[in-house]
């Protein structure tokens, strides 16, 4: 492909559903995933135009530290999400009002 | 027939495949109704954007994408939905509540048209420039201009492991 116009619109049809899923789900893990979905839209964004770039390694090198930043995040989410299963029983965004008043 | 030879030979095909089987994916996770198979989805998913890192021309990312995504998060999602799943609720413990469908389904609609408009309205100055040892190329960049946030990567990930299994250890 040279032609950056289809990596962006498939991005954006990604980022748009990975938001769709976190504003849906009443799930703590699945809200994670949409999370996810969204990064790799803006990693296929990186790539794309570092691919018309003059150096193209600076793009892939960001999108390199996105992945991590990305591995760090949800192993540190999933340990909360187990605590907050252990706490109150349930993982629904819905039902922890605790702080609710 | 000739167009279509073309364009198999240009790769837009393949490209076209890698793109749906990303987006359906993505789909799969949206409506699936089990935690489970909505993981599955997302791996589907993965797998499609990895191939579109390969068009990008960037195969190590490509490479990386399958490694920490499907070989790391994706198994560390599957580990936390096993461990999540409330047992109280039987045979339903892996479904999934929606909430708002249609409100969120017609922000996405809008939110992807309106960034596609976008896209399609502005030019970009794609001159390709020749193909060079990106891999090589990549690793010394690593190791020279962005030597530091790879250090601070590093120590950031040893946090994030350590607090990690600090916050999920079970506490007296």
């Amino acid at each position: 492909m040279n032609n950056l116009t289809p990596y962006l619109i498939v991005s954006a049809i990604l980022f748009a559903i990975g938001f769709a899923v976190i504003v849906t789900k009443k799930n703590l893990i699945l809200m994670l995933m949409g999370v996810e979905l969204m990064l790799n839209a803006v990693n296929i964004n990186f790539v794309a135009f570092s691919k018309f770039d003059k150096i193209p390694e600076k793009g892939q090198i960001f999108a390199l530290f996105i992945m991590l930043v990305a591995a760090s995040e949800v192993a540190v989410g999933l340990a909360i999400i187990l605590k907050i299963k252990k706490y109150y029983e349930n993982i629904n965004p819905e039902k922890l009002t605790e702080l609710k008043n | 027939m000739e167009i279509v030879l073309r364009e198999l030979q240009n790769g837009n095909v393949a490209f076209g495949i890698f793109c749906l089987i990303a987006i359906i994916g993505a789909l799969y996770v949206l409506f699936s109704k089990n935690v489970l198979y909505a993981s599955y989805g997302l791996l589907v998913s993965f797998l499609g954007v990895a191939g579109i890192f390969v068009f990008a021309g960037g195969e190590f990312v490509s490479a990386a994408q399958i490694m920490i995504y499907i070989g790391g998060i994706l198994i560390l999602l599957i580990f936390g939905i096993m461990l999540s799943s409330n047992k109280k609720m039987g045979k339903g413990k892996l479904n999934i509540e929606n909430m708002d469908m249609v409100f969120s389904l017609t922000i996405a609609v809008s939110l992807s048209l309106l960034l596609s408009f976008l896209v399609l309205e502005s030019k970009f100055n794609t001159r390709s420039f020749k193909p060079q040892q990106h891999i090589k190329n990549l690793g010394y960049n690593l190791m020279t201009d962005s030597v530091l946030v790879l250090e601070i990567i590093g120590v950031l990930l040893l946090m994030a492991l350590i607090g990690a299994t600090y916050i999920a250890k079970k506490d007296e």
